[in-house]
């Protein structure tokens, strides 16, 4: 497990001004590319939730989880296992269309992937497709070939299966599982 | 009762205790200063000459007292003065309470006249910082702050809080300190998470574990950081020591964590440690850290870092655990806390074989002594001679700095005030100031280079006007000592920008500055000059001529192993 991976994390944090960018400081001041940062609040309005995707290994994950705790506005912090989260984005591809025949094998392509058309006009349309990184990136090796006028992405967001929930992982029990001693 | 937020502001300040301020007026924080004025006899200032200065001072003040050191500063190049003073009270975790005041809510974010995005700024080097924007959120937020300072590892906050807010009106409650954690934000804040107000109760289970490895090891080690000295453990500290019979080195950080005469100290660990620390923490079994991030002038080289031992870190804040260096064990809780714990469970042990290995070594450099100039070994010993014991010393950073903590012994946290995460040239005069301040019936001495005490030298205006006697013990060699060494060592002896051959005539200076001061170059000079120093009861520069090309020893390279010594 000590290979840099692509990981998740997600943290609460207090809904306020200011607070994203005392998150993302941290990465930054680490040398830390962030792949992937989604942010919306969540059900208790004075919440946000921040889904944070990076290339690290475990050690700088550990380290990173325990730099965040230590903000003030930082409610809880949870790195989620691949294995037994969710992880989905929303990437919006508007693709050149100009005649019927391309534009029937992009709907084509795009039922097979379940993507919605949410927009046509007489020389483009645009996708919506909801999925995980290698799905996304399928339709869009597919729709290369049409040409991509324009790709947006809203970063990936987590949840953990089953009913396990972030708040079990507030700060404080997060401190006492964290690294338990190796001896 | 209803309050403007500059009378809030005071009042909270009040509830805090603080009776000490650090600081510089200027436009926007008027309000603020007009209050002052009516506050006069209960609230102390201190006028400083530059807000660095003023900062520098709110952090020898903490750091000498262990209460929190409070400063004010305007806007603009106010706030960013202080910015260096910051990063270092944030670097050697020191207590300090930064309060700015900014250009008014309406004018925010139009590059108004002295308006600078402080917190935005200051983000990377405080534990926390906030912008004030509404008066009713004033008296809680000031509370916050303090508490946040002072606890866990302490550290930098700043407050910044525009003008408009400070003359603003609003309902303030008066609220014992006590009751702070249990109401409005801070209470929300402590049940949620409590572990940044508070020390975890260390695990039990992890000192038991320890406890064992102790009495398993052959070889036990200890390094006293300045979590030590942060936490003031070092009664704690010094009987666990003598418990385990375990030599002791410590970091810069931790002089005055250990009795630096106790049988049991080996000296200063790392690139100019001792040969007796270096050689111990190598061959141990079992290394014990505590309170120490072994930062890279400390392990030098992580990877072989007490490579024959297992490597125990006890630190209260969980982000240093393996940071720097893969530790075997660690222990998360304040330093007091742990070693009381452990010395309920540790039997008295005995290591004579061990002791006799390391106490082989050196565990302090000898430096020629020659008759007829000055050594920096000659004017330490002679300093630490006739000043009192438990003189405060203050230092810059560089050749003197090394110098003076492998020459003097420290016995209590506090009393070495140094900036030894930052490395900050010019923190010296401005902390011995505010050492002097908090502690008006004790000696500081000052100790610095020619380089450092040009940087911050304008306080000797506000240690003059406030009649502060600081000794100041300047080593002149007429070059930036320290840099000057690596260009020997390792550029081939070139003197890039090092040589400072230039004004002032520091004993001319003293002078135009009301103070005493003496150029000395032997060693009854110096006599002289420290006497006549106690006497004049002010501030007092004694300029001691020594050789450019003094050297600090022993000296292991950066990132060298750590018995690798350069020269010994």
């Amino acid at each position: 497990m000590n290979e840099p991976l692509r990981r998740t994390l997600a943290v609460l944090v207090d809904n306020e001004a200011g607070v994203l960018s005392r998150v993302v400081r941290l990465f930054s001041g680490k040398g830390y590319n962030i792949e992937s940062l989604a942010v919306g609040t969540t059900d208790d309005p004075n919440v946000s939730r921040i889904t944070i995707e990076l290339i690290v290994d475990e050690k700088q994950m550990l380290l990173v989880c325990n730099q965040l705790r230590k903000l003030i506005c930082v409610h809880s912090v949870k790195p989620l296992h691949p294995d037994h989260s969710i992880r989905r984005e929303l990437v919006l591809i508007k693709v050149l269309a100009r005649t019927s025949e391309t534009r029937n094998e992009v709907i084509q392509i795009a039922n097979i992937f379940r993507a919605s058309i949410i927009d046509v006009s007489i020389s483009s349309i645009t996708l919506a497709v909801i999925g995980d990184e290698s799905k996304a990136e399928a339709i869009q090796n597919l729709l290369k070939e049409f040409g991509i006028l324009e790709l947006v992405r809203t970063g990936m967001v987590a949840l953990e299966r089953g009913q396990y929930t972030i708040d079990e992982q507030t700060k404080e029990k997060g401190e006492f599982d964290y690294g338990k001693n190796v001896l | 009762m209803q309050r403007n937020g500059a009378q809030i502001l005071m009042e909270c300040l009040l509830e805090q205790g603080v009776d000490t301020i650090f600081g510089y007026p200027g436009g926007t924080i008027l309000n603020v200063y007009d209050e002052l004025y009516h506050y006069e006899g209960r609230v102390k200032h201190i006028l400083a000459a530059h807000e660095q200065g003023a900062c520098h001072a709110a952090d020898g003040y903490a750091r000498s007292t262990g209460k929190v050191g409070v400063c004010f500063t305007t806007s603009g190049p106010g706030a960013t003065n202080m910015v260096t003073a910051i990063a270092t009270a944030y670097m050697d975790s020191s207590p300090i309470v930064c309060i700015t005041c900014n250009v008014s809510t309406d004018l925010i974010g139009k590059d108004s006249f002295q308006e600078v995005d402080i917190t935005g700024v200051t983000m990377p080097i405080t534990k926390c910082n906030y912008l004030v924007r509404d008066v009713k959120d004033l008296a809680d937020t000031v509370r916050e702050a303090f508490a946040i300072a002072r606890s866990g590892r302490p550290g930098p906050v700043l407050l910044d809080i525009p003008k408009n807010v400070t003359a603003q009106i609003a309902e303030y409650e008066p609220m014992a300190r006590k009751d702070h954690g249990t109401s409005g934000r801070l209470g929300t804040l402590m049940k949620r998470s409590s572990l940044n107000f508070q020390a975890p109760e260390p695990d039990h289970g992890d000192i038991d574990l320890l406890a064992e490895m102790i009495l398993r090891a052959k070889k036990p080690m200890l390094i006293c950081g300045g979590g030590v000295v942060r936490s003031r453990a070092h009664r704690e500290f010094e009987s666990f020591a003598n418990r385990i019979d375990a030599p002791v080195a410590i970091t810069v950080m931790g002089a005055g964590g250990f009795r630096g005469k106790n049988r049991l100290a080996t000296g200063m660990i790392g690139m100019h440690g001792t040969q007796a620390s270096n050689m111990a923490v190598d061959a141990c079994d079992l290394l014990i850290a505590v309170g120490c991030r072994f930062s890279d002038r400390v392990a030098l080289q992580p990877s072989t870092f007490a490579q024959n031992a297992q490597i125990v870190q006890i630190d209260i804040d969980r982000s240093e655990i393996n940071k720097n260096v893969e530790t075997d064990h660690h222990i998360i809780g304040d330093a007091k806390r742990v070693l009381e714990l452990l010395l309920e469970r540790v039997p008295q042990l005995q290591h004579d074989e061990w002791k006799e290995y390391v106490f082989s070594f050196p565990t302090e450099t000898y430096y020629d002594e020659v008759e007829h100039r000055l050594t920096p070994g000659q004017i330490l010993s002679t300093t630490a001679r006739i000043l009192p014991h438990d003189t405060i010393v203050s230092t810059d950073v560089g050749q003197h700095q090394m110098w003076a903590i492998q020459h003097f012994h420290f016995d209590y946290p506090g009393q070495l005030l140094t900036s030894g995460g930052f490395g900050t040239m010019g923190f010296g005069l401005g902390a011995a100031i505010g050492a002097q301040v908090g502690n008006p019936d004790k000696t500081v001495l000052h100790v610095t280079g020619d380089g450092g005490f040009r940087m911050n030298l304008n306080e000797l205006a506000t240690e003059q006007y406030y009649k502060l006697p600081i000794i100041t013990i300047l080593f002149n060699n007429g070059t930036l000592g320290m840099v000057r060494q690596w260009q020997t060592l390792i550029y081939q002896g070139h003197y890039s920008q090092t040589t400072l051959d230039r004004a002032p005539d520091f004993v001319k200076l003293a002078e135009a500055f009301g103070l005493g001061g003496r150029r000395v170059s032997s060693v009854s000079e110096l006599e002289e000059a420290l006497h006549e120093a106690l006497e004049s009861g002010k501030g007092y520069i004694i300029d001691c001529i020594i050789d450019i090309d003094e050297m600090v020893r022993p000296m292991v390279g950066g990132g060298s192993h750590i018995t690798q010594f350069m020269i010994d």
